[in-house]
């Protein structure tokens, strides 16, 4: 396919005001899936928690899973949500293969959330507020594997595969209303917008927040209207761009292509579109068309939901501290710089650092901690810091090397210890035999060991010559296998220097 | 032997807890019965013979052992093919199922299992249960006991001329609109359809999720009831399903049978079900039940409900919409047969509309295609939503006529069994077959038919109608158990004795 | 008012995931057209201030709780399948969507 014509951003911007919506689909991390027992869990054998109800058999019957309502009501209420008094599910109708009842229960006229909105804060300081329209409940569809055909994609396949494990998880639709004014932070509000999102289902523990493994999936609908123009311009649907840095770059791709078509004459088609996250580009998908008729109606099968106020109270009472809130919070308590506490943010390392400093370390160290070796490590093995380590463990870790016990280095060295099981910081410096050596008496003979090959060391001290130490000081590192403490023995060469010259020894 | 297959399920199982009869002599004689009479009737899709006497023996051993058996244990029992079963096929008279074996068991089947009944196997239907006359079948029409050529009703036809004739004592059926009522009245059997989430449906292949029903299908009125206690009650599964505590159905049939049950009974004539319309037949042994309970010390009075004229035409509205949408699964991925098309690319698409054009009969695909138009976009309101406020209207003329009566009659059905083919070809005049039986599904309403005698004109059953008001399951079991008892004694046999006699199995042991 | 014409069946029929033949969509478009001139009497009754009932008994918040119950075995999820590869349905493959 021929790469689109792009206008330049700022030029759009010019010519074009864009007009945004989101629809965020978050997974909730119940026990069981939306309308059954089975197990809602991620990378299970295929097809190994169906049953008759999730596989669409003939007579199978959905269950309401109340933990589902319970997490959707308090997401709701956290986006600042209408608690609907009558709720109820309705069935979208269409077929396709990972559908295993071609119908989607969803939610149509009735939501179980309406009305909300969320503001945030760019990079600029600039603070939007984005008007939620609604967010109701839906079930998952299965997971497709497209096989044969050069390229893996549902294109040029040969057949696919269906494993319905994922098939009727809890999801949260969480719908926008129309974005306006956002002009150049456009693509910014995308990302800060999802990644805002993704943060509350996160503190509020309904969701693993994951977008890696698809716990948060959004699709971005993006128009352009002419500057002055009062009419709203067709709209594409980008579907599921699932990486905060893909909401950002697909907005702008949006921006920019529909700008050159627009002002080469051409109309935008109102379609649903795919993101590829490899080239960078978004490709037209089906077009929006009459054959789009869900023929929603109310899902005979279930009954309608009317959550009681005290109900809805008694959850509104259980809400976490905004995460907005918490992190200006956090920033103050901590003394972060702006800077540093973004990099604890965006490594999604707050709370980890919060419960490392709970546990007893400073929060200088718990930061350098998690975003240094921790991440590094994570990096490496391709997993998420906060999975590798526990807070207490590096909190433990921490209280060594201030007590002196371990040097930084010797401390990575325990990290991995501790990361590869082998047990608390204090069993891996045991085990290891890792401590530094703080027995004065075996550095100084190190030291004079040192000296014995380099007399002249002591007399340029002794005339002022204060980095000659150096090359003592390496010589003990290296005798000690690096299990002393530099500054010690640069203190300890230093007196040695001084008490030469008394002419006692200890 | 034969004479085992005679006896109601509540005779049967007094034998079966004297020790009189094993369970494997009755479930034999009544695939004995099977093999006499259903290679020409038709009624079961499947016979699980050898599973059958498998479980009799078990039943056997554990009464031989002393243990506490339930009133129904080792009493033989078939099953409509709607109704998921582990162990034998379930098809819903579908080609789109042709072998299907399910995983799991429907819960009445689960509960019939845990009650010791035993599966002789499962009955014909209209497919998917789309029908009135069991002619609607992928797998050959039900021929009725009284008359060979004609229906035995529908949409389970199999179930009632099972039961009809002796090839089983009880079954199970399922109404949406009267698939349990109608087959029972033109059959001279005994039929119920339970409240709306008297039973669960987990497990019945559906059809309407609002109106569908699962229910029992016998002889009399009291072993109905048996049936009913075995598979009634709440069950999780079903989201409809109702919490309430029942009252035993067998204790409420008992007590119909006690002398004046039926004074100062009000019942009510539906004005809208009955005169012109119906057969004269029909009318005449209904108008002649009205005088049987007057003299009984019941008291009489028409009721009107106004919006019963509407009540087909909302049923073929919302019936339709559901089943559009509950029989969208069947798209050969993960159950049933898969056609590939005879042209075009072998896409997902093109091989589930292959598959469907192939495995749905010209019933079902006329149902779907009106479903998917009333639900679609710029018709919904009209249609759809239009049916659901009939729904409402109806609902309220059961209010308003249960204010003063207990009970309403009316005929089960405006005619006896017609002959096959006569309303094939006019979807319409089928659909009106069912004029008396759907008001109740609507409003989710018990409706029972019990059998009132048969019609001067062609000899054949007349069934009579009787419903009580939501949840109140066990006044029809009453009054049904009293008028039984009133019509057998002015008869003095059973209706079922004027049956013809069957096959020539039966006729040569001189059964009957 | 309903006049179903033959393209708004192959539209339906489409909807419906069924290929119909032209005869059938000849036949089902006097059938519907028939169907629907009848059923639409229920508009007469159906005024703006009747609610509409889409149960027939009227339940509210009926909920299960969130306790794992054990699924069907691999084998029997699949028992029925058509076509499996391994421990997954297998279909053809799949159209548009790109
Ligand atoms: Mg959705
Ligand atoms: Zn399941």
């Amino acid at each position: 396919m021929a790469k689109p014509e792009l206008m330049d951003y700022d030029k759009a911007l010019e010519l074009f005001e864009p007009v945004l919506g989101f629809e965020v689909h978050v997974e909730l991390n119940t026990k069981t899936k939306m309308f059954c027992g089975c197990a809602n869990e991620f990378g299970s054998g295929a097809n190994t928690n169906t049953c008759p109800t999730c596989l669409g058999l003939p007579g199978g019957l959905p269950q309401v899973n109340h933990k589902a309502i319970e997490s959707s009501i308090r997401l709701g209420l956290a986006l600042g949500c209408e608690i609907a008094e009558h709720s109820r599910f309705a069935r979208k109708n269409y077929f396709y293969p990972d559908t295993a009842k071609n119908f989607q229960t969803s939610q149509y006229d009735d939501p179980i959330c309406h009305d909300g909105s969320l503001t945030i804060e760019l990079e600029s300081g600039r603070l939007v507020t984005v008007e939620i329209e609604r967010a109701h409940m839906e079930d998952d569809a299965g997971k497709l594997t497209h096989m044969g055909g050069s390229t893996g994609r549902i294109q040029g396949a040969d057949y696919s595969l269906v494993d319905y494990n994922r098939g009727g998880v809890p999801l949260v639709e969480i719908v926008t209303q129309m974005i306006e004014g956002a002009e150049h932070d456009a693509p910014e509000i995308g990302r800060t917008y999802v990644a805002g999102i993704r943060e509350i289902a996160k503190a509020l523990g309904v969701s693993n927040a994951r977008m890696e493994e698809g716990n948060v999936r959004c699709d971005a609908n993006v128009s352009l209207r002419p500057r002055g123009s009062k009419v709203l311009g067709t709209r594409t649907e980008t579907k599921n761009v699932n990486s905060l840095r893909s909401v950002e770059r697909a907005v702008r791709y949006e921006i920019q292509r529909q700008a050159a078509v627009l002002a080469a004459g051409g109309t935008i088609t109102q379609e649903t579109r795919h993101w590829h996250e490899d080239t960078g580009i978004t490709s037209a998908g089906r077009p929006k068309s009459d054959a789009d008729d869900y023929r929603y109606f109310p899902e005979p099968d279930l009954v309608p939901m009317a959550p009681s106020r005290e109900w809805v109270e008694e959850l509104r009472r259980t809400l976490p501290e905004p995460p907005a809130a918490r992190r200006k919070r956090l920033q103050a308590d901590w003394g972060f710089a702006n800077l540093e506490f973004q990099d604890v943010v965006n490594s999604d390392l707050m709370d980890a650092v919060e419960a490392t400093v709970a546990a007893g370390a400073s929060a200088q160290s718990a930061r350098k901690w998690w975003t240094g070796e921790v991440a590094r490590l994570a990096n490496a093995a391709g997993v998420a810091a906060d999975s590798l380590v526990q807070p207490a463990q590096l909190a433990a870790l921490i209280a060594l090397v201030d007590a002196g016990t371990l040097t930084d280095r010797l401390a990575r060295q325990v990290l991995e210890g501790v990361i590869a099981g082998e047990g608390t910081p204090a069993e891996v410096v045991a085990s290891r035999g890792l401590a530094v050596v703080s027995d004065d008496g075996a550095l100084i003979a190190a030291i004079d060991e040192a000296l014995s090959k380099q007399p002249d060391v002591l007399a340029k001290i002794r005339d002022g010559k204060l980095q000659a130490a150096g090359a003592v000081i390496g010589a003990v590192m290296k005798a000690m296998r690096g299990q002393a403490d530099a500054a010690r023995v640069r203190e300890l060469v230093l007196e040695r220097a001084g008490t030469a010259e008394s002419g006692t020894v200890e | 032997m034969t004479e085992l297959i005679r006896l109601t399920a509540a005779e049967l199982s007094s034998r079966l807890q004297a020790g009189t009869v094993s369970a494997v002599e009755a479930t034999q004689a009544h695939l004995d019965q099977i093999v006499a009479v259903d290679t020409d009737l038709h009624a079961f899709l499947h016979v699980a013979a050898d599973a059958a006497l498998a479980t009799a023996a078990r039943i056997d051993a554990r009464r031989a052992a002393g243990e506490k058996l339930g009133p129904l244990a080792g009493v033989p029992i078939a099953i409509k093919d709607v109704l998921t079963t582990l162990d034998m096929p379930t098809t819903a008279g579908s080609k789109i199922l042709e072998g299907w074996v399910p995983p799991y068991d429907a819960t009445v089947v689960a509960r019939l299992r845990a009650a010791d009944l035993i599966p002789l196997g499962k009955t014909n239907m209209d497919e998917f249960a789309m029908g009135s006359s069991t002619e609607h079948s992928a797998y050959g029409v039900t021929r009725n006991p009284w008359d060979r050529d004609r229906i035995p009703g529908g949409s389970g036809g199999g179930s009632a001329a099972a039961v009809a004739s002796f090839q089983a004592p009880l079954a199970l059926g399922s109404d949406t609109g009267g698939s349990i009522r109608q087959p029972a009245a033109v059959t001279g059997s005994v039929g119920v359809k339970p409240t709306y989430g008297a039973v669960s449906r987990y497990g019945a292949i559906a059809l309407a999720s609002s109106l569908d029903q699962v229910g029992p299908v016998s002889r009399t009125v009291f072993d109905a009831a048996l049936l009913h206690d075995v598979i009634g009650g709440h069950d999780p599964l079903d989201s409809t399903s109702l919490t309430d505590a029942w009252p035993s159905m067998a204790a409420a049939a008992t007590a119909g049978l006690a002398d004046g049950a039926l004074k100062g009974v009000r019942v009510g004539v539906i004005k809208e079900l009955s005169g012109s319309g119906f057969q004269a037949g029909v009318t005449q042994r209904f108008t002649e039940t009205l005088a049987l309970l007057t003299a009984a010390g019941a008291e009489i009075t028409e009721v009107s409900a106004p919006n019963f004229e509407y009540a087909v035409a909302a049923y073929y509205l919302i019936l339709p919409a559901e089943a559009s949408s509950n029989l969208a699964r069947f798209d050969s991925v993960r159950f049933g047969i898969r056609v590939d098309p005879a042209e075009g690319s072998l896409t997902s698409e093109h091989v589930m509309a292959a598959t469907r054009e192939a495995g749905f009969g010209p019933e079902v695909k006329r149902r779907i295609i009106l479903g998917t138009y009333a639900l679609s976009t710029g018709y919904y309101d009209a249609y759809y939503g239009s049916a659901q406020k009939v729904r409402t209207l109806i609902q309220r003329d059961f209010a308003a006529a249960f204010e003063k009566v207990d009970i309403l009659v009316s005929p089960s059905a405006p005619t006896t069994a017609f002959k096959f083919g006569e309303k094939l070809e006019d979807p319409m005049a089928m659909y009106r077959s069912d004029i008396t039986t759907i008001p109740a599904n609507l409003a989710g309403v018990p409706g029972m038919s019990i059998p009132i005698g048969l019609a001067p004109e062609d000899g054949l059953p007349v069934g009579l109608q009787i419903m009580a008001p939501a949840r109140a399951d066990a006044r029809l079991y009453t009054y049904g158990a009293a008028i039984e008892q009133l019509l057998e004694a002015t008869w003095g046999h059973t209706m079922l004795d004027q049956a013809p006699a069957l096959a020539l199995a039966t006729t040569a042991k001189g059964a009957i | 008012m309903s006049a179903i014409t033959a393209e708004q069946v192959a539209h339906l029929a489409n909807l419906a995931r069924i290929d119909l033949s032209p005869e059938e969509i000849t036949n089902l478009t006097i059938d519907l057209g028939q169907i629907v001139d009848s059923v639409a009497k229920v508009q007469e009754v159906a005024t703006a201030d009747v609610p509409a009932t889409s149960h027939p008994m009227p339940l509210t918040n009926v909920f299960r709780e969130d306790v794992v119950v054990p699924s069907l075995s691999v084998e029997q999820a699949l028992s029925g399948a058509p076509a499996r590869a391994g421990d997954k349905f297998r279909v053809p493959a799949i159209l548009d969507e790109e």
